[in-house]
């Protein structure tokens, strides 16, 4: 069984189609990239499989639920973690506190009232941030980071979920070349080591064919291609959509960093 | 009933609504362009009705005749308009950009202080304006007379829709009105003079505020009153039809003057709360009004509480304040001990409100809804069911809480400016009921007699209970803001799509603590009535609200401890001040619209920061 399984996702909004058809899985362990030029339906669909939307028709599974419905509560619950295309952090806490809060949410202790938040699982959390690698920055005010430190901050954050499947819409947008690449680099890793699922929007030329084990291409609300990304890369359909921006699907040059 | 008296009480009925139209009008064009919710409108009204009261008169003895009597009018709105522009420049552009609740504050920040102006300019007494000439005989329809003045007004209101429809259609001010109310940024990077644009809004937004104060004088005497009660029906509009919207506003009147004049018939002494009701249902069906729109309100700009490295002198004050405070009865008099036990009863309701506001970002505006609920249930305990101290202390934190579950529950709902409208909304219903519910709540007179047990009389120990309970009421808060319940609050605060995301239930939060800050707040409400003797009405009134308010942004509403210093510096000025000057209110309002000008911070975040800023 797929991990997640969309199967002919519709939204309209008035006589706009955003999404049309869209249907696809997701195995554990993979990378997959949602891309598609400028108003083609990729956050719709994305927050579609985030719960921000409801579809007008079709069915969302994962690991055999049927999350259609779910509130974006439900989704954390059934092992949805997800990062923002701008990074959502909690900015008057510290990073670690960050990461502490959404460990006390998982563990369901909200509402405890006595022992203070600090005390809450603060060894897991700084073990989250040593993965993402901001184990030293933990007790700096989240709102003192850089917008990079803040992206890896959240990516934490979304794993202190245990997710099965992570959403990750634009990781890398507002961040410094260098800086994307590593990130999608760790992003890799840990999917991998965790056996989780990603599903991912990008702009990024390089980071989607440097990091994607499938990509999706979305025009106007429906999926025009799918494949491995070299034969993306190929696809002539993909090169008409972005046509004008041919180079963007060229492989990076040797030397280029990925 | 006859088919011509409910002829008459639906004119009744079409009179006030454009009355309330034409004013609430202009809030809404206000609040379109500027975004900011102008406490002041109300002032403003008042205004127009003292200066048509008295400059119509005076110009009717020039040349007597409805050419002057309306010129009048004309003239009295236009000088409100002028002194919109005057606000505008002076206050409202300093604070475009502030969080939503230091806007309402600073604005009402004015309205104390054009409380005490007008008592000034015009005098204490109220002024009942002439009637206007040729429409002083009544009119008959279907057999019963009815004032030909009111069918001006009646037709008053959709003339004015329809000029203001002309101007936002037909001038180029009007396409900038427009396009501001639909997207602010938009405008403002498209090169439009913004300092005009919104000075000509306020303009307007003043102007139609005068009209509507200036056109009451032959049915109403300008009073003092009229500020606050005309700014809650205004609210109740402008947030009924939709924030910003104008045909809302004027179809939200419509329906609410009809309410008031057939409620009247059902429910004679609580049309208020009918009102209030509607809101309350309509808010719960659309909670952006009839004609508003979710983007309309813009993000709310979170200050609050942010997270500290615990020190390990914190304990150690805490406990020496504590040991100093119990102390006090050795060297204090009487009087000193009374201003004491009342500021430990004010910090303590500051600090209720500061886990909404400064924790949870959750902008209430009708915290005195609980403080009375507080006093009413431990008076009503002791006057109907003959309870002890001991009782009806627990009964009114209950009725307290029981009443923040009720309104926490509409309330959670909604965001931003329509949460602090709908707060003060539900903290007026209680206010009306308190007021109009005569033969239980002992009406305007309260309830007198509600003191202490035995073992509690006098001011020495009485003081020392009091102190017992708000230190642990507030180390229970104080705890509750540090535990993740606490965190949890900030966190929906500081982002609701990540709060979300890591599966924290918004809404129940919220709730929750409305329940816990609502009994918080009753348990201070209640402590205030034995020490007192009594409760009245004005416990649950607008001012006894932005009173803790106020002392959070004094104290500083991103500390902990703030509201408590606040709570100590507010009421131990009022103390001083009040007595040696009849401008306590111009005072206070001053005050209130320095501190959101200068220090933000307030007193105890201001010197956090200086702190901070020197190591």
């Amino acid at each position: 069984m797929s991990l997640l399984a969309v199967r002919d996702l519709n939204k309209a909004f008035g006589a706009v189609v955003a999404a049309r058809d869209v249907g696809f899985t997701l195995e554990r362990g993979e990378m997959l990239a949602l891309i598609g030029p400028n108003g083609a339906g990729k956050s719709t669909v994305f927050n579609m499989i985030g719960g921000q939307l409801r579809p007008d028709r079709g069915r969302i599974l994962l690991d055999g639920h049927d999350i259609t419905a779910a509130s974006p509560q439900k989704r954390f619950r059934r092992g949805v973690g997800r990062t923002f295309q701008v990074a959502q952090t909690f900015l008057s806490m510290t990073v670690a506190e960050n990461v502490q809060m959404a460990l006390i949410s998982c563990n369901r202790e909200a509402q405890a009232g006595w022992v203070p938040a600090r005390e809450h699982h603060r060894p897991e959390a700084l073990e989250l941030l040593a993965m993402v690698g901001m184990a030293d920055a933990a007790d700096r005010p989240c709102s003192a980071l850089a917008y990079g430190d803040v992206k890896r901050v959240e990516l934490a954050i979304a794993l202190a979920g245990k997710p099965k499947l992570l959403l990750m819409d634009e990781p890398t947008a507002g961040m410094a070349p260098r800086e994307r690449a590593a990130l999608m680099d760790l992003t890799a890793s840990i999917a991998v080591s965790r056996a989780i699922g990603v599903l991912f929007t990008e702009h990024d030329m390089d980071v989607v064919f440097g990091h994607a084990g499938r990509v999706l291409v979305l025009l106007r609300g429906e999926i025009i291609a799918a494949g491995t990304p070299d034969e993306i890369r190929r696809d002539p359909q993909v090169r008409q959509a972005y046509l004008g921006d041919e180079h963007a699907l060229e492989k990076p040059e040797a030397g280029r960093p990925a | 009933m006859e088919p011509s008296f409910l002829v008459i009480q639906s004119l009744n009925g079409l009179a006030s609504a454009s009355s309330l139209f034409i004013t609430a009008c202009g809030l809404t064009l206000v609040f379109g362009v500027t975004r900011i919710v102008n406490f002041a409108h109300g002032s403003l009204y008042m205004i127009g009705a003292y200066t048509a009261a008295t400059l119509v008169p005076w110009l009717l003895q020039f040349y007597f005749g409805p050419v002057t009597f309306w010129a009048g009018i004309l003239a009295s709105a236009l000088v409100v308009g002028l002194i919109g522009v005057v606000l505008e420049i002076v206050l409202l552009r300093r604070i475009y950009a502030a969080p939503e609740l230091f806007q309402l504050l600073a604005t009402f920040g004015v309205v104390l202080v054009v409380q005490d102006l007008v008592v000034q300019i015009f005098g204490p007494q109220d002024i009942l304006g002439p009637r206007a000439p040729g429409l002083r005989a009544p009119v008959e329809i279907l057999g019963r007379r009815f004032p030909s003045y009111e069918l001006v007004l009646i037709a008053a209101g959709p003339i004015v829709l329809g000029l203001v429809w002309l101007l936002l259609r037909k001038t180029r001010f009007g396409v900038l009105v427009r396009a501001a109310t639909q997207d602010r940024e938009m405008v403002a990077s498209l090169g439009v003079n913004q300092a005009v644009l919104f000075t000509g809004t306020l303009f307007l937004g003043a102007f139609l505020a005068g009209l509507g104060g200036a056109l009451q004088i032959p049915r109403v005497a300008a009073n003092t009153g009229m500020d606050l009660s005309v700014i809650a029906e205004s609210f109740v509009v402008t947030v009924v039809g939709g924030m910003g919207s104008v045909p809302g506003a004027f179809l939200a009147a419509l329906i609410i003057g009809q309410l008031q004049a057939f409620g009247i018939l059902i429910f004679p002494k609580s049309t208020l709360v009918v009102v209030f009701l509607l809101m309350a249902v309509v808010l719960a069906i659309r909670p952006y009004g009839l004609f508003g729109r979710p983007e309309v309100v813009g993000g709310t700009h979170a200050v609050g509480i942010v997270s500290r490295k615990p020190r390990s002198s914190d304990m150690a004050v805490a406990v020496i304040v504590l040991a100093l405070l119990a102390c006090l009865p050795l060297v204090a008099d009487a009087y000193l001990l009374k201003v004491a036990t009342e500021i430990l009863i004010f910090a303590l309701f500051a600090f209720s409100l500061q886990l909404l506001i400064g924790v949870g970002g959750i902008v209430s505006f009708g915290h005195a809804a609980f403080f009375g609920l507080g006093a009413y249930g431990a008076a009503l305990g002791i006057r109907w069911l003959s309870a002890p101290m001991e009782a009806a202390l627990p009964l009114g934190l209950l009725l307290a809480a029981v009443g923040a579950a009720l309104i926490g529950a509409f309330v959670v709902r909604l965001s931003g400016i329509y949460l602090a409208m709908m707060t003060l909304a539900a903290a007026q219903i209680l206010y009306a009921v308190a007021f109009q519910w005569v033969e239980v709540t002992g009406g305007d007179n309260g309830i007198v007699g509600v003191w202490p047990a035995e073992w509690a009389s006098g001011q020495t120990r009485y003081y020392l209970l009091t102190l017992g309970l708000t230190a642990s009421a507030v180390l229970v808060l104080r705890r509750v803001i540090d535990a993740p319940f606490g965190y949890a609050l900030r966190a929906a605060r500081d982002s609701e799509p990540r709060a979300e995301a890591i599966g924290l239930n918004i809404r129940r939060h919220r709730w929750l603590a409305f329940i816990l800050s609502g009994a918080a707040a009753g348990l201070a409400g209640g402590i205030y009535a034995f020490s007192r003797g009594s409760v009245d009405p004005s416990l649950l009134g607008i001012p006894t609200s932005v009173d803790a308010l106020t002392m959070l942004l004094l104290g500083g509403i991103q500390t902990v401890t703030g509201p408590l210093v606040g709570a100590g510096v507010l009421h131990a000025l009022r103390d001083q001040i009040m007595p040696l000057t009849s401008l306590w209110r111009l005072f206070l309002g001053l005050s209130i619209i320095a501190i959101v000008l200068i220090f933000p911070r307030g007193l105890v975040g201001t010197v956090g920061h200086w702190r901070e800023a020197r190591s």
